[in-house]
């Protein structure tokens, strides 16, 4: 359900951000999906073919880039990709940490076939 | 072939709309909270041991979300607090427009505390900033201890948990200790109530503490 309406906004992204005589040129739409986003690629991936398909956008494929996990120790200060559900820095053990990518759920280029 | 880059938020409309939500709140000086968890785990009852607490006190607003039936809503009736009922017909999460829209049907109330019940879900209500100042997760103790690790992007996002049930603590195999040790791990820096909204333990601990919070807020600005 939630991969459903993720899918359906990016639709309407496209539609604000390409121009209507464009529509059909849209070849792929890339984004990026944090691993700690609650957003499952293959499902997101599904959906979007549902939606694709009862859109003006027929021609256009969706690329997913996968954002890995990454931490900054506040303690240590490394910055390494953690595995959820353990969030404590692997380097030094301490859980005083911040989260600086994973959460991310963005459109990152259109590609257009003029 | 031409690129488009845009590098834009798939949930922009609704960080937008939450932003101007929360403005909105703190200039009227509201203090929003936005209560989590799976589906029976207590929200409605914890809802309805704080009005019971402060009702009289403080001056509560409630959006209450469910997919069906405006049931929720009902049991709250008996309280004679401004109550509005979501009903996202299939919906699994609240979002920040339909927080707008509801809280306009009850904007000319005087409200203190307003308190959002979302879609009982441990998943996707955690992703949509509804323009809150904090979530409170509700996890209760017949659910297991494992509840954090399982999911755990609702522990890391919210400020406050409330283990629920604990009357029915002697009655399963769930240990309290695992569970908050599990939830401390995903986020150590939340802050653990224990209650149970059948025999009212922990409830004056948790309402002293909300208190306090809109205390605080009415005299200054959360964000």
């Amino acid at each position: 359900m939630h991969e459903l309406s993720i899918a359906q906004e990016i639709i309407n992204i496209l539609e604000t951000n390409v121009p209507t005589e464009s529509y059909r040129q849209v070849s792929k739409v890339k984004v990026k999906i944090g691993k700690f986003s609650n957003i499952l690629s293959d499902s997101l991936q599904f959906c979007f073919e549902v939606v694709i398909n009862n859109s003006k956008f027929s021609n256009t494929k969706l690329e997913i880039e996968t954002v890995p996990l990454i931490i900054e120790c506040s303690d240590c200060r490394s910055k390494i990709e953690i595995e959820p559900p353990v969030f404590i820095c692997s380097n030094c053990g301490s859980s005083n940490i911040n989260l600086i990518t994973g959460n991310e759920m963005s459109i990152d280029l259109i590609e257009i076939n003029d | 072939m031409s690129v488009i880059t845009i590098e834009k938020k798939i949930l922009e409309k609704n960080d937008l709309i939450a932003a101007n939500n929360r403005d909105f709140f703190n200039e009227k000086k509201i203090f929003v909270i936005n209560i989590l968890s799976s589906p029976g785990s207590g929200k409605t009852s914890l809802i309805e041991r704080s009005l019971a607490r402060w009702g009289k006190k403080i001056k509560f607003g409630i959006i209450e979300g469910d997919v069906q039936t405006d049931l929720d809503a009902q049991r709250l009736d008996v309280f004679k607090v401004p109550v509005v009922q979501i009903v996202t017909n299939g919906a699994c999460h609240l979002d920040a427009n339909l927080v707008r829209d509801a809280y306009s049907s009850i904007e000319k109330e005087e409200i203190e505390l307003l308190i959002i019940e979302n879609v009982g879900n441990l998943v996707c209500p955690a992703g949509f900033d509804l323009g809150e100042h904090i979530k409170v997760v509700v996890t209760s103790i017949t659910e297991g201890d494992d509840k954090p690790l399982k999911y755990p992007s609702v522990f890391r996002n919210s400020s406050v948990l409330i283990i629920n049930k604990t009357d029915l603590l002697p009655h399963v195999n769930s240990s309290l200790a695992k569970l908050k040790k599990n939830a401390l791990s995903i986020n150590p820096s939340l802050k653990i109530f224990e209650t149970s909204c059948v025999t009212d333990d922990g409830i004056d601990k948790w309402c002293k503490w909300l208190k306090t919070q809109i205390n605080k807020n009415e005299s200054s600005t959360f964000y």
